[in-house]
Parts: C-alpha cells; structure tokens; sequence
C-alpha cells in the first residue's frame, strides 16, 4: 500500500463487503461458540429469527414507517428553516453578528435532555418526537450552512460585481450556487444526526417506531429483536446516504469533476 | 480626451496587530486615453494591483480620485470589466453560460445572450468547448474564456491583473498574441498590469513603469511599434532598445525591494 494511491472500483467493492463478513463471523464466532451468553447476545440466525417475527406477525414494519416518517419530518422542518438563515448569515455579517452567538450556545444544548420539557409541552404525540430531531438538527444545520456560504470564494465574488452584478445577483446567482454542493453535503451528514435522536425520543413515551420496539425487547430480554432493530437503523442509513449522494451527483456535476 | 483620470490617488493599508501601516501606493496621478492599451510595469510588491483594483472600485483610494469618463467611481460596475489572476470562472456555470453572465445580471434576454456568447466563442477559439465546465478546460482556455467574459459585457475599460502569470510560456505568447489581436479589432481602452517586461512591450502603445514600496510611478515610456503586431516583433532591434532600457529601470527597483525584504 501507497499513501493516497487509489484503488479500482471493485476492489473497492470486495474489500468494503469483507469487512461485513469479518464482522458477522466474529458475532457467530463468539455466540455460536459458547463465549458469550444468549442472555446477553443472541446469535446471527436467531437475530434473524427473531426479526422475521417481527416483521411477520408483529407489525414492525409499520413501526420502521413511524421512524422513517418522523425522522424526515423532523428533519424537514429543521432545514425549511435552517438552510435559509444559514445562506442569510453566511452572506450578512449583521445578521450573523446578531444570530451566531446564540445558535452556537443553543448547538450544545443536548435535543435528549429536552425530551422531558417537550413532553411537558407537547405531550407524547408526533409533535414532541418531530421537536427532538427538529432541535437535535437545526441549530447544526443553521452552523454549518452560514460557515459554507461564508467561505464562498471571494474572487468570484469581485468577478460578480467586475460583471455588473448587485447584491441580489451575488447572494443569488454566486453565492447560492457555488455553496449549493456544500450545503447538500451538509445536509447528508446531519440527517444521519437526526437518526440517532429519533431513537432516543421513541426510547421515551412512545407506542411505535423502531426504538419502542427496542426497548419493549429490553424487558423480554430479546437480544436478537434488539439488535434486528439496530441492524434496521444501520441499513436505512446506509440506503438513505447512497440516494443522497447519487442525488448530488446528479444535481451538481460540475462539483465532481 | 482622456477617457480614464486617476488624481492624487494613493492606498495606506492601516497596521495589523501593532505594526506600522503600509504605504502601498504613493500619491499617484494618471490618464489613459480613449482606445488606448497601457501596460503597467512592475515589480511585485509596488502597488500596480491594489490600482488596478481601485480602478475596478473593489478597493477604495485613501486620497485623491479616479474618474472614468468625467465621473468619478465609487464601486465596482460593468462599465469596467476586469480579468484577474486567479481563475475567477464560476465553476458551476458552463463556458457559453459564463460568457453570459453579465449580459444576465444587465436583463438581456436569453436569445440575446447566446447570440453574443456565441460570437465571443468564436473570437477566443473556445466554440467547441461552449458546453464544457471551466474544470474541463486548461489554464490558457480559462482565461481566454474570462477575457471573453469580461469584453462580452461591452465595458467602457478592459483592466487585465496579470492574467497570464500563471501560463507556461508557449501558452503565454499565444495569448498574449490573442489579446493583441482582439485589441487591434475592437480598439477597447485596456489597463494591463504584469511584470514580465517583453510582455508589457508587445502588448502596450504605452507603458508606464512603477517603482517597489511604496510604490509610484517611475517612468512613462511610450511604444512606437507599428501595429498589427507580429510576434516576430519580439526580435526586432526596436523592441530590444525598448526592452533593455525597461529593463534597466526595473532592476534598480528590483533590488530595491529585495533589499527592504
């Protein structure tokens, strides 16, 4: 190996699946050997067990659309109104003079430890669980959007304005445009984000989703439904990263080259 | 009738962190006159960018005035276009769609705009490229696009930072002769700034030489040679006289600004 020397595209391929088979071998190594106890980690084939039976008899795929349903909800909401004040602070220093400090306080604030407020406020219903990812993302989308808009090239600003063009063309025919790839990339990252809150909002005061089903599994001990949950988790992000990024592929040729 | 006067201008940058303010531009006074092509010669560090961008309005003088056709500027504008060092192609934009640009932000219809970024295409060699990213494209390409650029937008002041600085050789005299040619054709009033002397010669029926920090004009020396010019010029006894005292008058500043640094 080479430092930074590439690879082809299959062996890419073959080396990014072994390491799945690496993982699922050393999982049975240690369960179907006897090293761990089924108490406290089930075995691949009843994990999948365990999982059709979910799926068959226990309705657990209306618990994944409740999860993926809140999950982009949330996240919705959250870039409907972060990606415009973000491109807005990355653009005018006043406004992100006056907006920066707070959003960078409100950033740490744990969306989990809000889970109990919201309740307070919006009782246990959909509303609260879109507030938990909608607090969990916003606030690092609104960071995160006015830091790329902000770092825009400033020579091809002056090009802009050498061409004629006034704020409005800048902001919308430079400044947009050239952040656009970054903003998407953005958005990919922290949607993986809001995946992680919409399970500790269902760990809590819910009847559905993916993390109720985990931690109804808790009190029966069923590792395998468990871990199916989890294993769940990990394909739809997967799933929903690779659209992503076939997306922005399609959307922003000129970024790739 | 001079098209552009600067008056008294110079630029003070004031002190970073507890230093001494640095005087990049000295009290300086120049006209151009209308359909002139002016190089300004220099070494780097001597203030011909920071006026040229002044010219631009993308910085302001701290004293005196520039004015473009008796009015004085205040900012940026497309009445002068500018082609920098730097290659300032929006990437996101296809050739043809950056030829267009400004011909855009002015509301010209998009029929309108093709036709003229067609035209442009042609002039620079690029109609085959018209639908290709400026990534695609090489150094020497790039720039001939953000000269097309810049000029397709009929500015009343062609200003040229150095825009080959970044071209081999070869590819540099090709422009060089590319530029000259479109000049011959459209007569535009162009401010040229670089520090390469046989540039500044065959390019320029003027050129005015400025001296290191703070920088100021040392010399205007005009350029005699019959146009259209031929890149066999280059090697006549002529431009070898031309060149040589360009040359001697540049390397006292030189070494001036060696010694400083």
């Amino acid at each position: 190996m080479k430092p930074l020397a590439p690879i082809s595209s299959s062996a890419r391929v073959v080396l990014g699946i072994s390491f799945f088979i690496l993982f699922v071998a050393a999982w049975s190594y240690a369960t179907f050997g006897g090293f761990v106890s089924k108490t406290f980690l089930a075995n691949p084939l009843t994990m999948l067990r365990d999982g059709w039976w979910l799926l068959t008899t226990q309705g657990f795929l209306f618990d994944i659309g409740m999860t993926i349903w809140r999950v982009i909800g949330g996240f919705v909401l959250a870039a409907l109104l972060a990606v415009p004040i973000g491109i807005l602070m990355g653009a005018y220093k006043p406004i992100e003079a006056f907006l920066e400090p707070f959003v960078s306080f409100a950033r740490y604030l744990p969306a989990s430890a809000f889970i109990p407020l919201l309740i307070l406020w919006a009782g246990i219903g959909e509303l609260q669980k879109l507030l938990v990812i909608f607090i969990g993302s916003v606030f690092q989308l609104i960071l995160m959007v006015a830091v790329t808009v902000g770092s825009v090239r400033r020579d091809l600003v002056e090009a802009s304005l050498t061409l004629g063009a006034r704020d409005a063309g800048v902001l919308k025919r430079v400044l947009i445009p050239s952040a656009a790839p970054g903003i998407a990339e953005i958005l990919r990252l922290v949607l993986g984000w809001a995946w992680t809150y919409v399970i500790v909002a269902e760990l809590i005061g819910s009847s559905s989703g993916i993390g109720h089903m985990i931690i109804d599994s808790q009190a029966l001990l069923a590792t395998g439904q468990i871990i199916f949950g989890i294993i769940v988790i990990g394909i739809i992000g997967l799933i929903s990263d690779y659209a992503f990024k076939a997306a922005n592929r399609a959307m922003f040729p000129w970024s790739l080259i | 009738m001079s098209k552009l006067v600067i008056e008294n201008v110079s630029r003070i940058f004031p002190a970073v962190g507890g230093g001494t303010p640095t005087r990049a531009l000295e009290p300086t006074n120049l006209c151009v006159a209308d359909n002139d092509f002016v190089t300004i010669l220099g070494p780097s560090g001597c203030g011909k960018s920071t006026l040229l961008r002044m010219v631009a309005g993308l910085d302001r003088p701290t004293t005196g005035r520039i004015l473009l056709d008796g009015r004085a500027i205040t900012g940026p504008g497309a009445d002068r276009g500018m082609v920098f060092q730097s290659y300032t192609l929006f990437p996101w934009l296809t050739v043809s769609e950056n030829i267009s640009f400004g011909l855009r932000e002015r509301g010209i219809s998009p029929r309108e705009r093709n036709a003229i970024a067609g035209e442009w295409l042609d002039k620079v060699g690029l109609t085959s490229f018209a639908n290709h990213f400026p990534k695609q494209l090489s150094g020497g390409m790039q720039q001939r696009t953000a000269i097309a650029r810049a000029l397709a937008n009929s500015p009343e002041i062609l200003l040229l930072d150095e825009p080959f600085g970044a071209l081999d050789n070869q590819t540099r005299a090709l422009m060089q002769e590319l530029l000259l040619g479109i000049w011959e054709r459209e007569r535009k009033t162009v401010i040229f700034v670089t520090h390469d002397i046989e540039e500044a010669v065959f390019l320029a029926s003027r050129v005015v030489v400025m001296s290191a920090r703070p920088g100021r004009i040392k010399a205007d020396v005009a350029v005699d040679l019959p146009h259209p010019r031929h890149y066999t010029i280059k090697t006549s006894p002529e431009f070898s006289a031309l060149k040589a005292r360009l040359t001697e008058e540049i390397r006292v500043e030189a070494v001036l600004a060696a010694e400083v640094h």
